[in-house]
């Protein structure tokens, strides 16, 4: 597999800047951008959306950027949003209504909270309550056994909500426009597809903090934007001359929601790691979802993907019960070492789907570690020596 | 000695009935289907003659029978987060060691896993962690949670259609003959008459002194109808024989019977939201009647259908109403719905107080929960308690700490109302820090 970064019409800004954008945007949830984007044209909405599932194709032809919110990371306190929820609940709900309290969500015109476990789910009644003004929006992608029904319900959920985005800023429903918006969309998983091939060939050119902190960008940004941005990183950071290192490459699972700090991440490649591939950031721009079929009506195009080729996850009904052994065979197309299970604390989705997913790596003989955290986790010592153990074990012995 | 009432003894005899039945399945060749309580299909499954499991009885069950310590531990032992549901836990633990029911006979495998995702999260997963065990096969039923605080027609029409081309199909295979609409008609007039009586029941808590608990007792009285009995004669006379006797009961002018005896006196009424912990139920209840303290409404009888806002199951619309019932269940209402229904309770019953259980385990009913208090103080003019538990997990159960803060509860209540020189509550205003939020123990 090769990488082959195109070349854009821009002149690449120099790494350094690029990156150092990059990371101030992440330090003040990149809400900068939205703003910058929405003050171009008035009629123009921001909409936010929580983890897993971003109705992106949706919104962008109804004029609304999708801003995927996951959280408020390990730089803002948590204060008020820690009155909201008991000492047994994970911390992205506190952290996401400290946000919304605080003000800096001001920028959005509504928010979709998709049904990707119970809290996420009871958060969207806390929020309407909180910002009756506001559009809110609970989201259930279909989880059917019948993928027919699944299709219809599908459709008809997303033709509802196009039209009220429409009517929020203005716009009449047109195919036209969602078609425009696949095709912005299928350019921006191509650029997160270069991306991904560009990790997985010389991941020492491409750590993980970097294309992490590249994909956070893609939360916040148009989605041709965005592609641009990561053919710009893919020239200036596969120019850089570094040699590769003894580490193994791992697979980072379990992390799709509340998200670890940017320390942790760096703290597992220092340990020994490179991290190839990971599902950080699921639910938007992703890689392997699949391309709507450009020849259908586009609403049934896109409740067509979502049912039928969707990224597997632990949030979603695995139909097949192979999710285990798909992954297993994903650690092995992908000449990866190990896998590492990094979970939020409290996380039901992703702590209930590891006990079948280990066993499934054990009958494979794919090497796994696991541990969790939680945004704000500010001490990343014993995680890094449990990965530099990990690491080492795998080294030696070829298992942990 | 231990008193109960009349009707609890029938029950008794019927959950004798349906394990010997359940011994006998295989040998009898009737297919058995676990399942869970939200959005359950008894009558569907009855109508094929399908026993079904509830792994969220087993759960509570072995909860009172305090096995579920050990269970819970087994499932840890094994890889188990200590973070996540101890229901999951609790089954996997029993299933690991041997899955015997409450009679010491084994509980059968599933012929099919029937998962009707109503209202959690986590049933999805616990029934791919099943199907992973057992090795069947799983029918899906996705049914939408109701968000946006309303049931649509998209969402009543996408049930009907799995109900149609996913769930009848496979219980067609398992039980090898096609579904007898009629048996189904009948199962659900039958439902309809017992949910009528259920309703009336507790509708007798608006009574004073009310003649029932409608928590502790509460979970007693919804045990036949939330779980495989829904839709048979049994359940149609177990309900009318319980209505007769808390008519009775009411007509006396008595309170609820409590495994003590009698209630002497009924000195606070509450609405109760959150499940009881099963661990400690007794002790659990005993620390309300010990002060006087009836539950007047609670939410966890209403997992299983919400039936005082109307719903009833509908023969004439046999699977649109089972949609509805499958959309309508407490845990798959938006969490305004549930505050507005919290707090309607408190002014119907005329209640003193409401209280919050939060279980750890729980995040269907949990997450949310400190909002929807405020939310029910600022609706009701009540002031809330709240304290902090979990259902089958012993380890986080404290007596001496949830002792402490339901009596602190009910004194301030007791002194708001001498303040207030009147019994009915909603006419004073809520105090200025009335939440009583407990940190889990360890
Ligand atoms: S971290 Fe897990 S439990 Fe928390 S909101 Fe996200 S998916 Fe839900
Ligand atoms: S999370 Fe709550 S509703 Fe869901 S299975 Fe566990 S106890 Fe039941």
């Amino acid at each position: 597999m090769t990488a082959t970064p195109p070349t854009t019409a821009e002149a690449a800004r120099p790494l350094t800047t690029l990156l150092a954008d990059l990371e101030a945007s992440h330090r003040s949830l990149g809400m900068e951008r939205v703003r910058s984007w929405k003050a171009a044209a008035p009629e123009r909405r921001a909409i936010g959306c929580l983890p897993v599932f971003a109705p992106r194709e949706v919104l962008w032809a109804a004029g609304a950027l999708p801003v995927f919110i996951r959280g408020g990371g390990d730089q803002l306190e948590t204060i008020r949003g820690d009155a909201y929820y008991q000492s047994y609940i994970c911390r992205l709900p506190r952290s996401t209504l400290e946000l919304g309290l605080g003000g800096w969500l001001d920028a959005l015109d509504g928010m979709i909270f998709p049904n990707t476990c119970d809290v996420i789910r009871n958060l969207s009644g806390v929020w309407s309550s909180l910002f009756p003004a506001k559009l809110t929006r609970f989201l259930d992608p279909p989880q059917a056994g019948d993928q027919a029904a699944g299709i219809r319900f599908w459709r008809s959920e997303l033709s509802a909500l196009y039209r009220d985005v429409c009517a929020l800023s203005g716009r009449e429903p047109a195919p036209e426009a969602l078609r425009a918006a696949i095709l912005a969309y299928h350019q921006a998983r191509r650029a997160a597809r270069r991306l991904e091939a560009a990790r997985i060939e010389t991941p020492w050119r491409f750590p993980v903090d970097e294309t992490y902190l590249l994909r956070r960008a893609g939360d916040v940004m148009p989605p041709l934007e965005w592609a641009r941005l990561v053919d710009d990183y893919l020239v200036a950071a596969g120019a850089r001359t570094v040699r590769p290192e003894d580490r193994i490459r791992v697979l980072v699972q379990g992390a799709f929601c509340e998200q670890p700090p940017l320390g942790l991440l760096r703290a597992l490649e220092r340990a020994g790691c490179y991290v190839i591939a990971d599902d950080l950031t699921l639910g938007h721009l992703d890689s392997d979802d699949p391309d709507p079929d450009p020849g259908l009506d586009p609403l049934q195009a896109l409740a067509e993907a979502e049912m039928v080729g969707r990224t597997a996850s632990a949030v979603r009904y695995d139909a097949q019960g192979d999710r285990g052994r798909c992954l297993a065979a994903e650690a092995k197309r992908l000449h990866a070492d190990g896998i590492i299970f990094a979970a939020p604390s409290f996380c039901d989705p992703a702590l209930l789907d590891q006990p079948r997913l280990t066993k499934a790596l054990g009958d494979a003989q794919v090497p796994y570690t696991a541990f969790k955290y939680a945004e704000n986790t500010g001490q990343f010592q014993s995680i890094r020596e449990q990965a530099g153990t990990f690491a080492d074990s795998v080294k030696l012995w070829g298992h942990a | 000695m231990i008193q109960k009432e009349q009707s609890m003894e029938t029950q008794k005899a019927m959950l004798a009935g349906y394990f010997g039945r359940l011994a006998t399945a295989q040998r009898d060749h009737r297919p058995v289907v676990y399942t869970f309580v939200p959005g359950n299909l008894t009558e569907l499954l009855s109508a094929f003659d399908v026993i079904p499991v509830y792994p969220e009885i087993n759960a509570l069950q072995s909860g009172m029978r305090q096995r579920s310590d050990g269970f819970i531990r087994e499932a840890e032992r094994a890889g188990h987060s200590e973070d996540v549901c101890s229901y999951v836990k609790c089954d996997l633990g029993m299933m690991m060691k041997g899955n015997l029911g409450p009679t010491g006979e084994a509980i059968p495998p599933p012929d099919l896993l029937l998962c009707s995702f109503t209202g959690c999260f986590v049933f999805m997963k616990w029934f791919e962690l099943l199907r992973e065990q057992y090795g069947c096969d799983i029918a899906m039923l996705h049914v939408p949670y109701q968000g946006d605080g309303k049931l649509t027609p998209a969402m009543r029409a996408y049930v009907v259609e799995q109900l149609e081309r996913e769930v009848i199909p496979k219980l067609e295979k398992i039980a090898g003959r096609k579904l007898d609409q009629a048996r189904l008609e009948e199962n659900l007039a039958r439902s309809a008459r017992a949910e009528d009586d259920l309703v009336h029941v507790f509708e007798s808590a608006k009574a004073r002194p009310s003649p029932i608990d409608a928590y502790f007792a509460g979970v007693y009285y919804i045990g036949p109808i939330f779980t495989s009995f829904r839709g048979s004669q049994d359940a149609c006379d177990y309900y009318a024989a319980l209505r007769r006797e808390v008519d009775e009961r009411r007509a006396a002018g008595l309170g609820p019977v409590t495994p003590d005896g009698p209630m002497a006196q009924e000195k606070y009424r509450l609405v109760i939201e959150g499940p009881p912990n099963w661990t400690s139920f007794r002790n659990f209840w005993k620390i309300f009647y010990d002060e006087g303290a009836v539950a007047v409404a609670s939410t966890y009888t209403k997992v299983g259908g919400v039936y005082d806002t109307g719903f009833r199951h509908d023969p004439r619309r046999p699977l649109e109403s089972l949609a509805d019932y499958c959309l309508g269940c407490y845990t798959n209402l938006s969490l305004p719905a549930r505050t507005e229904l919290i707090a309607r309770n408190v002014r119907e019953y005329q209640a003193d107080g409401f209280l919050f259980h939060s279980v750890k385990s729980c995040n269907s009913f949990s997450a949310g929960q400190l909002h929807m208090m405020r939310e029910v103080e600022r609706l009701s003019g009540v002031p809330g308690g709240f304290i902090e538990s979990d259902l089958v997990d012993g380890r986080y159960y404290s007596h001496a700490n949830i002792k402490n803060r339901v009596e602190s509860y009910l004194q301030m209540l007791g002194s708001r109302r001498g303040a207030a020189g009147t019994t009915s509550s909603a006419s004073a205003a809520p105090p200025a820090s009335p939440q009583l939020h407990l940190p889990v123990h360890s």
